[in-house]
């Protein structure tokens, strides 16, 4: 059995927590899971929603995993994995379904690519698989929230400058419009979520040094 | 490193089968009345989008029992049958039947003292099945509104025909010409169609293959109601809105 038992909320975990929510994040230090983030930040409404079933989908994963990993033959884990992946995204789709039907059809085929996305399977081989699920849970939490920000933070930017509404929110005053100012078409369009994940990965690196690779 | 025989894999990978298949199956089970309530919710906000009515999924219901009046199927003929729920009508599964053999659903509706019949139309579209509902004004030809949708046309391509600036163009296009042959509307590569004809609306550029879906669509489905279109405007010549004179014997 374990010698000393770590306190639930001790230094370690909760840099499980908050790492991948700057320092280690997902999208834009470890490049992953950038699809997903291109289509579902039009609105910040829809990507808000996204991001919880992320957060769902990894930190249940990993703690389901991490609760088999001494049981998992090795030679299968990967369809272990990915069995355990796509259940919880049919069951997250099913209940969008049934109770935020608008949504659903606006994430439309999106929220069965969840199951495509490098983040969870990355993060159940890496982490789950070889570690206990308080640990693992909090890991799941805390790299879907790091995609979760990002994407929240993408799809104000587009949502804003692009429809000049938040949250379906009209928060550009008539006023602005009548001077002249237009919506920017170009910022409904995907490619410009790549832009802006660009622009936020310049920032992120211009403020921490760290991630700066020496060439 | 333990290694795992051949019977272990087995027996895992079947348990494992069995209680996501069991755990999916009940939820499956238990949020199917939720889904199909919301399915229905979504059907009439379309067809109340087809009259031009703005809806949401809480004022829906309301606004289509103010609007809709009656509801009924018919077939190729054009003779009401009186035993189907046209509202539950599955297009799909109907139009896979023989032709004589389809319920074709009909949704009449009245504003501003002037009947308009709501037509829902089925057809394949590049990845998936587009569908809608087309109004008719009372002389069964112009279009009033319609409403289209799809399951996985393309963003940003194919997927157009949700919007409101594609459907807004079929409003006051005709599906009958002046000889009175059924033409429908034809969908036009995109910015070709003649600004002036009553017959065609801009297809979506990029988006070809969708847009030779919804016009077969159009073409097929609407066709399948002539006889009724007939009928009707037979009936309203033969009972005009006055007539209760008695016929003049000479």
């Amino acid at each position: 059995m374990s010698a000393e038992k770590e306190p639930l909320f001790s230094s370690k975990n909760i840099k499980l927590l908050t790492e991948p929510l700057n320092d280690s994040n997902p999208i834009t230090v470890q490049v992953l899971g950038i699809c997903s983030a291109l289509a579902v930040t039009v609105k910040v409404k829809p990507a808000f929603v996204m991001a919880l079933s992320v957060v769902v989908v990894m930190a249940v994963s990993n703690v389901v995993i991490s609760l088999l990993r001494k049981t998992v033959p090795p030679r299968i884990r990967i369809i272990v994995q990915l069995v355990v992946i796509a259940a919880m995204v049919i069951l997250v789709d099913q209940v969008l379904k049934a109770f935020l039907f608008d949504i659903s059809k606006q994430l439309s085929v999106f929220v069965g690519l969840i199951i495509t996305n490098c983040i969870i399977m990355g993060r159940l081989e890496a982490f789950a698989l070889s570690n206990k699920p308080w640990q693992s849970f909090l890991d799941g939490l805390g790299n879907a929230a790091g995609y979760g920000v990002i994407l929240i933070i993408v799809a104000f930017f587009r949502e804003l400058l692009g429809s000049g509404t938040v949250w379906g929110y009209k928060v550009i005053p008539e006023s602005v419009y009548d001077f002249g100012y237009e919506n920017n078409g170009l910022m409904i369009l995907p490619p410009m979520a790549l832009i802006v994940v660009g622009a936020i990965i310049w920032v992120q690196r211009a403020r921490n040094k760290k991630l700066v690779e020496s060439n | 490193m333990r290694s795992y025989s051949n019977t272990y894999i087995f027996v895992f990978s079947a348990i494992m089968v069995i209680v996501v298949a069991a755990i999916l199956s009940i939820a499956a089970k238990t949020l199917q009345p939720f889904q199909k309530k919301n399915v229905e919710i979504n059907k009439k906000q379309n067809i109340l989008t087809s009259i031009n009515i703005e809806s949401d999924a809480k004022s829906a219901e309301d606004l289509y029992k103010n609007y809709i009046l009656e509801t009924y199927a018919i077939n190729i003929s054009g003779e009401k049958q009186d035993s189907v729920d046209a509202f539950y009508i599955d297009m799909k599964k109907e139009l896979a039947k023989p032709i004589e053999e389809q319920n074709l659903p009909v949704f009449v509706s009245s504003l501003e003292g002037k009947n308009k019949y709501i037509i829902p139309v089925y057809g394949k579209g590049l990845w998936g099945p587009v569908w809608g509902y087309v109004s008719l004004d009372e002389d069964l030809s112009t279009i009033y509104g319609a409403n289209f949708a799809h399951k996985g046309e393309t963003p940003g391509l194919g997927a157009e025909i949700e919007t409101k600036e594609f459907q807004e163009q079929f409003s006051g296009k005709q599906i009958f010409n002046v000889q009175g042959e059924f033409v429908s509307v034809s969908i036009m590569k995109g910015g070709t169609a003649d600004p002036n004809s009553k017959y065609e609306v801009d297809g979506i550029s990029g988006g070809t293959i969708t847009g030779n879906g919804v016009d077969a669509m159009l073409k097929d489905c609407l066709s399948s109601y002539e006889s009724y279109f007939k009928n009707i405007k037979e009936a309203m010549i033969e009972t005009p809105i006055d007539s209760i004179s008695e016929p003049v014997s000479n």
